[in-house]
């Protein structure tokens, strides 16, 4: 559960908050923003970064990204995420 | 060798690997006499079983599973706890779904939701806020559970409630630290340890200073890694190479995501709202000091030990681990997960007895789940 995984930053959704729009593993979700956040919350857009529990923690280069999703499928990890996100969507809406 | 195959790059990892067999026969270290190597993260030794790297490496190298799995060291009295905030009236619990199995002295969470605790898996601590933002006439409780890499995502929902001024929105607060059970470790005379391999998204979050005193108070080598198998082989054979030349020192091999400083934001998010308790319970270990977070006094209204009367504000308690446990040897590697009693008979993933059974980084649940896979690989 410790293990952050690659999320490519889509749309920004909130600024004063800084919240964005990332896409992990196929599924898009709103995650905060702060850690990564040094110039105009914009320069974010297509950025890929490493996403742990909603928040973006550090950028990484595409090709890093690739590798540690690839690394974090193998180990389940990435399918984890993907279906914690859609639990934690079900929550929202009281069937969790 | 079969998980070879799974290697992205086959070639690179047997040019490591060959590296790893030379090094240690050059430090003489055979199955009988070998090198010890704790990796801590609990992610790391996921890896090392998926790809069977313990068995691809050289003989006189031994993996040391440390205690860096969240879920596996948390304590009975924890779950207890959480179990007791839960069925309290208008509470909606929320957790990462990780700690749903972890067994409580009289239930786990996932018993207490069909108990009819209103219980909810969430994927982040922001889901818990919105949740609080929805449902304003409940209080909404997050478990805040887990090392560095996480603390900072309570850190910052705390944060955020406060600025929104949420009067429903609490933390039970069960956050750790790395290095401390590490120093633990050290000072135990029984534990044989030759050098670590360093957790890499908890580093992402503290940097690499943190880890100085292992090399510098105790002289053993510790090298932060990341979780590409790759990954993990260079940080074994950089440790060996220290080993070799009489060095200790911290190095970093994942470099590309992990900063010397840490991540700054993280660092004074954390800073801001926790501060150290004198000392924390850990499943297996037992007390260690200055090992645990709690939520500074200028945040006690998301506090939700303060709000509930709860855990260690309401006094430490300890709770004894249910016979035939053997978690606490395994955890400090004096004996492999086979050797306890319980393994596979009274203990196994669906039915866990001890916390290492849980969660896939559990060094039980490891051995558990690719030992099929293994005792086939043996008669190939
Ligand atoms: S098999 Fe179960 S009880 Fe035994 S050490 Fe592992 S987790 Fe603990």
């Amino acid at each position: 559960m410790c293990l952050g995984i690659p999320g490519r930053i889509v749309a920004v959704t909130d600024e004063h908050r800084m919240m964005a729009l990332a896409e992990v593993s196929g599924v898009r979700r709103e995650v905060n923003v702060a850690c990564i956040l040094d110039g105009a919350i914009e320069d974010l857009l297509g950025e890929w970064a490493l996403i742990h529990v909603g928040f973006a923690m550090a950028r990484i280069d595409p090709d890093e990204a690739a590798k540690t999703l690839q690394a974090l499928q193998d180990l389940g990890e990435a399918q984890e995420a993907a279906e914690a996100m859609a639990e934690g969507a079900k929550a929202l809406e009281g069937q969790g | 060798m079969k998980y070879a195959t799974e290697f992205r790059d086959p070639k690179a990892a047997k040019a490591v690997l060959a590296r790893i067999a030379e090094l240690a026969d050059e430090i003489g270290a055979t199955r009988a006499k070998p090198v010890h190597i704790m990796e801590i993260c609990g992610g790391h030794t996921h890896a090392i079983f998926r790809y069977g790297l313990d068995k691809l490496v050289h003989d006189g190298i031994e993996f040391i599973h440390g205690p860096g799995c969240p879920v596996c060291v948390l304590p009975m009295s924890r779950v207890d706890e959480c179990v007791e905030i839960a069925l309290r009236p208008g509470v909606i619990f929320t957790t990462f779904g990780d700690a749903m199995r972890v067994p409580g002295t009289k239930m786990s969470l996932m018993q207490a939701k069909a108990a009819g605790a209103d219980i909810r898996m969430v994927y982040s601590p922001l889901d818990a806020l919105e949740l609080a933002r929805r449902n304003p006439d409940r209080q909404v409780v997050f478990f805040g559970l887990g090392f560095e890499t996480t603390t900072p995502s309570t850190a910052l929902s705390i944060q955020q409630a406060a600025r929104e001024g949420l009067e429903n929105f609490s933390v039970f607060c069960n956050h750790i630290t790395v290095p401390e059970p590490i120093r633990a470790l050290l000072d135990d005379p029984h534990m044989v340890l030759d050098g670590f391999v360093g957790p890499g998204h908890v580093s992402m979050v503290i940097g690499t200073h943190p880890y100085d005193f292992i090399a510098r108070d105790y002289g053993k080598p510790i090298v932060v890694a990341g979780f590409e198998p790759l990954d993990l082989l260079q940080s074994v054979l950089m440790v060996l190479i220290q080993i070799r030349d009489g060095r200790a020192e911290v190095e970093n091999q994942y470099a590309r995501v992990v900063p010397e400083h840490g991540n700054p934001v993280s660092l004074a998010a954390i800073a801001d709202v926790y501060e150290k308790r004198p000392s924390f319970e850990w499943r297996g270990l037992g007390e260690i000091d200055h090992s645990g977070l709690r939520i500074r006094a200028k945040y006690r209204a998301y506090d939700a030990e303060e709000t509930f009367g709860i855990g260690y504000a309401a006094g430490p308690r300890f709770v004894a681990e249910p016979e035939g446990c053997a978690c606490g040897q395994v955890m400090t590697g004096r004996i492999k997960p086979t050797a306890c009693t319980q393994f596979g008979s009274g203990c196994t993933p669906e039915m866990p007895l001890g916390a290492l059974m849980v969660s896939s980084e559990g060094a039980c649940a490891a051995y558990w789940q690719y030992g099929g896979a293994r005792a086939t690989e043996a008669t190939e």
